[in-house]
């Protein structure tokens, strides 16, 4: 396909409004982390003096250091538990037939129906008997249940996709189911995979409304939340410097975690596998 | 290697369907047999129940001795081609053909020496680090073949394994699975749709419809004495000529004239339950009335309107319709729908099929003399589609 000049021109014009009106936000925070307190209201998007002043803030107290170790290991344990669940379950639910998969499949769509708000009010409560309330745990469990339905869905297109006949030709050659999925299907899902586990670390890393109501202190606390806590070097001071050189540090890993799976999201993945 | 013995096979699905009936069948060790049948007549099913792929309904399955009707596929050491391959598009033709040595946890270097020696026989040396994205056709269907070769199992299953090949690979590659087969001696179980590969590859053919076998028999068998309408329809082509005929004392009165019976038919009419019966004619028992000499008498000559011929260089197709007398057509056709004719291809009433020798001067839309060989003809009750002349000993040669 040849474009003309002018069409290139217009995309170009187009794709620039796009990612200028993406990106300037990003791009102000990032010019507020980079100020001097002093210079915060100075209302120029260029600061007139760099300063790394804000990010020593930030990482010069324990709490935004525990917070960053609370989201990481959370989010990562969320993660990897809910993929595994996932992976199964849709495994089961393409593959099979059974009673109540129609049950199954709306039940998790009823799941993630749910507005968090409506139930974190009770799931307060309940943590605080149960003992879960400021701890890892007590923020994977729900992360975990509100990522499945997404999880399933996505992974249960991927593996609905895989030829049939892989499975029962690794059958015949010897393997066990549990070997057919294992060496067959899940590396032929992996682009599934990786895209189920791109979203849920994305929310799990996101959210502030679970990490606010079901923690108390540095224990669980991960950052989204943590940053609401932060407070200025006097009462007159804002925050706002130091908020921004969090929020830049937060965004960090996500944008790793999505170029680094992004390279395994290859698509053809399985041409050649069957004769179309 | 194994004999593989199936004793009243049966499948019925949950919703009561029965693709499988009954079904017995022995396949010597060694053997290399077609399961052959037009789509839906359950070939397929029952290869897959021998896989142990699908569950068996009813009756018992052995192989080598042993029955293996709940072992899994994984226990029952078959290997298997499927029609789209199958091949595990993440690894190598390496990896592919030795994915099974791997699970069965063969020693390093014995695999490389099994796949090595498999891609030799194949010709795929040079690609076995490609992955089979990158291979042609017939190169993923030759890796098809390697991956069940390297295992040395008990029985090869082949799920209609050329018909994804384009006609001129496919019938390179049905000598070469017939050579390797050969080579090997591992009992074959080969399930097609495609008569002519039913015909050229087995040692034996069993011939499928509705889930029912119908016969079971070396191609020459199946292709000279049909068991019955559906098996005479099915097998060669172009396909058998069905016409309605009334027996008359000694002869039998077809649209295409009266037809003075042999030996055998008067024998198998005796054993008929009425006058009125489904003749069935090769059209390579016809021939160019001016060509046959001598053996004239041993047929009838009659004239037809020709109206489509195709010269095929070696040999010539005159299509004709036949005018019926008497006999209501419909009727039959009504009759033989139960034993099977609606599934034969071609088998219209009425319209016939002549193969003529290229040296025949016969002219498309003009009337030509034509001849047939009497001696030929098969005889089919209209009711049951089964055949008068089945258990007549004819022997190979005399059919020609």
């Amino acid at each position: 396909m040849t474009r003309t000049p002018r069409e290139i021109a217009a995309w170009s014009i187009g794709l620039l409004v796009v990612l200028l009106y993406a990106m300037i936000p990003v791009m102000w925070i990032l010019s507020l982390s980079l100020k001097p307190a002093t210079e915060l209201g100075d209302k120029r998007f260029i600061p007139k003096d760099f300063s790394l002043d804000n990010y020593d803030t930030i990482f010069s107290t324990s709490e935004f250091k525990h917070a960053l170790v609370n989201s990481i290991g959370i989010a990562g344990i969320a993660t990897l538990i809910s993929i595994v669940l996932a992976a199964m379950a849709a495994y089961a639910l393409s593959r099979l037939d059974f009673a109540g998969k129609t049950v199954i499949l709306s039940g998790a769509l009823a799941v993630a129906m749910f507005p968090p708000i409506s139930i974190v009010g009770s799931l307060f409560n309940i943590w605080r008997d149960v003992g879960l309330y400021d701890t890892w745990p007590g923020l994977i469990i729900p992360y975990m249940t509100f990522t499945l339905p997404l999880a399933i869905y996505t992974l249960s297109a991927f593996f609905r996709e895989i030829p049939w006949e892989l499975e029962q030709a690794a059958q015949v050659d010897g393997a066990t189911p549990w070997q057919a999925f294992r060496k067959v299907i899940v590396p032929l899902a992996a682009p599934g995979v990786f895209t189920a586990a791109i979203l849920v670390f994305i929310f799990a890393w996101n959210d502030f409304i679970f990490a606010n109501t079901l923690t108390s202190t540095d224990n669980a606390r991960t950052v989204p939340a943590t940053l609401a806590f932060f407070t200025g070097g006097s009462q007159f001071e804002q925050p706002i410097g130091a908020i921004s050189a969090a929020s830049i540090v937060v965004t960090i890993p996500i944008i790793i975690m999505v170029l680094f799976f992004q390279r395994r999201i290859v698509a053809g993945l399985t041409a050649g596998a069957v004769k179309g | 290697m194994a004999e593989i013995v199936l004793d009243s096979v049966t499948k019925q699905y949950p919703d009561g369907y029965e693709a499988v009936k009954d079904m017995d069948l022995k396949i010597e060790d060694g053997e290399f047999i077609i399961l052959v049948g037009p789509s839906g007549c359950g070939k397929s099913t029952a290869l897959r129940m021998i896989a142990g792929l699908e569950d068996i309904t009813g009756g018992e399955l052995k192989i080598g001795g042993e029955i293996v009707n709940d072992r899994a596929p994984k226990d029952r050491d078959i290997a298997m081609v499927f029609q789209n391959y199958a091949l595990y598009p993440h690894m190598t033709v390496r990896e592919n053909m030795g994915f099974a040595l791997k699970l069965a946890k063969v020693d390093k270097g014995e695999i490389d020496r099994k796949v090595e020696e498999a891609a030799r026989i194949l010709d795929l040396e040079q690609h076995l680090d490609r992955k089979p994205a990158n291979l042609s056709g017939g190169q993923r269907q030759r890796v098809a073949m390697g991956r069940a070769i390297v295992r040395d199992p008990k029985a090869f299953l082949m799920d209609e394994p050329l018909s994804n090949l384009d006609a001129k690979l496919r019938v390179q590659m049905r000598t070469e699975v017939s050579r390797i087969q050969s080579r090997l001696g591992t009992t074959t179980v080969y399930v097609t749709h495609d008569q002519t590969e039913a015909m050229t590859l087995g040692d034996r053919v069993a011939v499928m419809r509705a889930g029912v076998l119908q016969q079971v028999g070396s191609p020459s068998e199946l292709y000279n004495r049909p068991r019955n309408l559906f098996v005479a329809g099915f097998i060669g082509s172009p396909a058998m000529n069905f016409l309605p005929g009334r027996i008359q004392g000694d002869s039998i009165s077809l649209p295409i004239g009266e037809v003075p019976l042999g030996e055998a038919q008067r024998k198998g009419v005796q054993g008929a339950s009425g006058d009125q019966l489904i003749a069935g004619l090769r059209p390579e028992d016809f021939e160019d009335a001016s060509l046959v000499g001598d053996q004239r008498d041993r047929g009838v000559t009659f004239k037809a309107h020709i109206e489509v011929l195709e010269s095929m260089g070696s040999e010539m197709y005159a299509y004709f319709t036949t005018e019926h007398e008497g006999v209501s057509s419909k009727e039959l056709e009504e009759l033989a729908q139960d034993a099977g004719t609606a599934e034969v291809p071609g088998a219209e009433q009425g319209q016939v099929t002549a193969r003529l020798d290229a040296a025949s001067k016969v002219r498309e839309g003009e009337e030509a003399e034509l001849w047939l060989d009497a001696a030929k003809l098969h005889l089919f009750e209209p009711d049951t589609g089964r055949s008068l002349l089945a258990d007549e000993p004819v022997s190979d040669q005399d059919r020609g």
